[in-house]
């Protein structure tokens, strides 16, 4: 089946100096798929996943987000016409976009790979802050709120809905008073997704969710990730170590070694790539790429 | 050090030679101040004197005090920070604490003018009420920014400074009234504020702490230099009084008393400014606690808690800092109109660097972010340091010749090293959640981040 793409990378290259991060990288993240980036220690997912949610602008090409319809033609005029994007298109450059409207227009969430939660705030305070732009405008920018006006009244409490449909979800609704920072690892990284996914987004990128969590945490993961794609309907980019992730979830595989695209595919097609093999061992000798294999295999299996 | 480790037997020579090494030290440290006298001499040169059993008697108390601390092992211990969760009655219980303090303050002036008469319940009401109230103001106001939004300000008393001069300057020129200069003082300052946010805005801790001391320094500097606006250190007198809504408070047929049918007395018009800070103090309280509840709240203090995921989730963190700034600014601009038709007169020298230091030692001393904290911390710092000019006791101990007051600094410097030490947060230290599924639970200060460093 094919899907179109929602976010589509050209040539996108980041050099810090005279190193070069990420090389000429082009890639589709198609609407619909949950698209897994992985790649050895130093490859440069972090980097590009930088340059998509803003926290980096890329030396050069082209991120188009199309969350409206893909269109080449209207991809082509925005270029020219210089703006950053084109709101009622649905199309967004986000090479050209700083990261606060990157997350604020083109609805791009990510989270993080050392967990960024509001340590002193509790479980529901950082799923509020989640949907805080559309909350800041229900409030009048604070004048009405300040003077609680029965709309803002109304508003906060759908989005406590909100937040509660979600604590649900990743089972933290007898903790939601609690502060998020006295939560065990497994349950800041369930709710640091939730909280990006407060404000709705059409792409979600997380940089290694399942790093840290044991076996069953990880299948909670996997589970989560999936109800997130067909209840939501927010494609996902992620980038993984955990192997069992990427091949049981994943419907797309994009491989960086060194900060070129290796392989690009469906995940049995990367299993059986040999220059991925050969990045992940470093190696060319038979013995271990079977066993890389067979621990693939195992993976997929499970 | 844990205590089970500690030896059960007293070891002398260790205890010898760290008392040695304290006395050592505290002699080196005072040489100069308690060995050396400088006198003038019959030619009226200065000659140095040595006055080394001075120096002696100090070290020997430094030694003796250093053992005796270790024989009794009285060290402070730091407590696990997860202790100071406060249990959940005691949290209820302390939700008292501000509805009965406000009761206390508005029945404050009364209570003391009607056990004092006006003469003894002036000092009480200007020195120790107004004064108190409006630093728990400034404190409230600079709360926004350091407590809430978590970015280090140490030039509050510039916004102060802005809002006195335009009244000063509003009312002296244009002859407008102090309750229109009131909003005008507390726009201008809110202007600056911006102004002030914009260059900052990429700075955080340490390097935002000093450009805010320097654009403090600057404003003071400017007003000391701009003679033909400011007229220079010597500042800007005969600024108008408050008026209660238009009568004035004078002994003439058309003054307050007069209309009243009482007696002239200077402390009306007091009384009258109590109520006037107090309810600005308020307005200042109710509208932090508000939007610390809104949507614009819980951006600050997530701003506080972690700027890069603020970014992330699409919060516009240079509106939500400036916001912060111009509001603290704002309320900052009303306390300095306050004060200058308090005074009837300000100059530069009110708006010192230590007035900036002691707004912020009131809200770190208070628990960053809690309102009840700065406002008890305001009345132990302002209060604190005014009783202590009433040490007059002392001189029964120490002679005629001592003079209680030159110490009020040192024993307010000590008060607070050893309430850092004792609570390193703050009186209050814990957050309270701004809203709940269930019970609000407080939570402990060792989860909530500090000022950006």
């Amino acid at each position: 089946m094919h899907r179109d793409p929602l976010l589509t990378i050209e040539h996108l290259t980041m050099r810090f100096g005279g190193l070069t991060a990420v090389d000429d990288v082009s890639f589709e993240v198609r609407r619909g798929d949950i698209t897994a980036l992985i790649g050895p220690n130093g490859a440069g997912k972090t980097t590009v996943f930088n340059c998509i949610t803003g926290f980096y602008r890329p030396s050069a090409g082209r991120l188009v987000l199309s969350s409206g319809g893909f269109d080449a033609n209207a991809i082509i005029a925005l270029t020219n016409s210089g703006r950053r994007y084109s709101k009622h298109q649905g199309l967004f450059l986000l090479e050209r976009m700083p990261d606060q409207e990157i997350a604020r227009e083109a609805r791009v969430a990510r989270t993080f790979q050392n967990i960024r939660l509001f340590t002193g705030m509790t479980v529901l305070e950082n799923l509020m802050v989640g949907e805080h732009n559309p909350l800041m405008r229900a409030s009048g920018y604070s004048v009405f709120g300040l003077f609680g006006l029965p709309a803002y009244r109304r508003r906060e409490a759908q989005a406590l809905d909100h937040a509660r449909a979600w604590l649900d979800r990743i089972g933290l609704t007898a903790r939601a008073d609690d502060p998020a920072g006295a939560l065990p690892y497994g349950a800041q990284r369930r709710l640091e997704i939730a909280r990006a996914m407060m404000s709705d987004p059409t792409l979600l990128c997380l940089d290694e969710p399942a790093a840290g969590l044991n076996p069953r945490e990880s299948a909670e993961l996997n589970e989560l990730l999936r109800t997130i794609l067909d209840e939501q309907g927010t494609s996902i980019l992620l980038i993984e170590h955990d192997m069992s992730v990427v091949m049981q979830i994943s419907d797309h595989v994009i491989v960086l070694d060194y900060g070129e695209k290796i392989a690009d595919g469906r995940p049995d097609e990367i299993r059986n790539d040999a220059r991925v093999i050969a990045a992940y061992l470093g190696v060319e000798d038979e013995g271990e790429v079977e066993e890389i294999e067979a621990a693939l295999g195992a993976g997929q299996g499970r | 050090m844990a205590a089970g480790a500690a030896p059960d037997r007293f070891d002398f020579v260790r205890a010898s030679k760290d008392a040695a090494l304290a006395a050592i030290i505290a002699a080196g440290l005072s040489f100069p101040i308690l060995a050396l006298r400088a006198e003038p001499d019959i030619d009226n040169r200065l000659t140095l004197q040595g006055r080394w059993s001075w120096l002696f008697i100090a070290a020997l108390i430094v030694f003796v005090g250093r053992f005796l601390l270790a024989i009794f092992d009285i060290r402070p211990r730091r407590k696990p920070a997860t202790d100071e969760a406060l249990p959940a009655s005691a949290y209820r219980a302390a939700r008292l604490i501000g509805p009965a303090g406000l009761a206390l303050l508005f029945v404050f002036p009364l209570a003391v003018f009607a056990a004092l008469g006006p003469q003894g319940s002036l000092k009480w009401i200007d020195n120790y009420g107004i004064q108190i109230l409006i630093y728990v103001m400034l404190g409230w106001g600079l709360n926004i920014v350091v407590g809430l939004a978590g970015l280090l300000d140490l030039g509050y008393v510039a916004f102060y400074a802005v809002g006195a001069y335009s009244y000063a300057l509003l009312s002296t020129t244009f002859g407008l009234s102090f309750w229109i200069c009131l909003p005008l003082a507390g726009i201008l300052a809110a202007f600056w504020g911006i102004l002030l946010g914009f260059p900052v805005l990429r700075l955080r801790g340490d390097y935002l702490a000093i450009v805010t001391m320097a654009f403090g320094e600057i404003i003071r500097i400017v007003l000391v230099n701009w003679s033909v606006v400011t007229n220079g250190d010597a500042g800007i007198s005969g600024i108008p009084r408050a008026s209660f809504f238009g009568l004035p408070f004078t002994a003439g047929p058309n003054g307050f008393a007069a209309t009243f049918g009482l007696k002239f007395s200077p402390i009306h018009r007091v009384i009258f400014l109590y109520y006037l800070i107090l309810c600005l103090a308020l307005l200042t309280n109710f509208v932090t606690v508000r939007l610390r509840r809104l949507p614009i709240g819980r951006a600050w203090e997530a701003l506080r808690e972690d700027e890069i995921a603020c970014r992330s989730l699409g919060l516009d963190t240079v509106k939500l800092k400036l916001a912060a700034f111009a509001l603290g600014a704002m309320f900052g601009g009303f306390a300095g109109a306050f004060f200058a038709v308090r005074q009837g007169f300000v100059s530069p020298s009110s708006f010192t660097f230590i007035e900036s230091a002691t707004i912020l030692a009131i809200v770190v001393l208070g628990g960053r972010g809690s309102q009840l904290g700065v406002a008890l911390a305001a009345a132990v710092i302002i209060g604190g340091s005014e009783i202590l000019r009433e040490l007059d006791f002392l001189k029964q101990i120490f002679g005629e010749d001592f003079d209680p007051t030159q110490y009020r600094m040192l024993i307010v410097g000590i008060a607070m090293v050893m309430m850092m030490n004792w609570r390193p947060r703050g009186l209050v230290a814990t957050r309270a959640p701004t809203i709940a599924l269930g019970e609000r639970h407080a939570i402990a200060g060792a989860l909530v981040k500090e000022v950006h460093g």
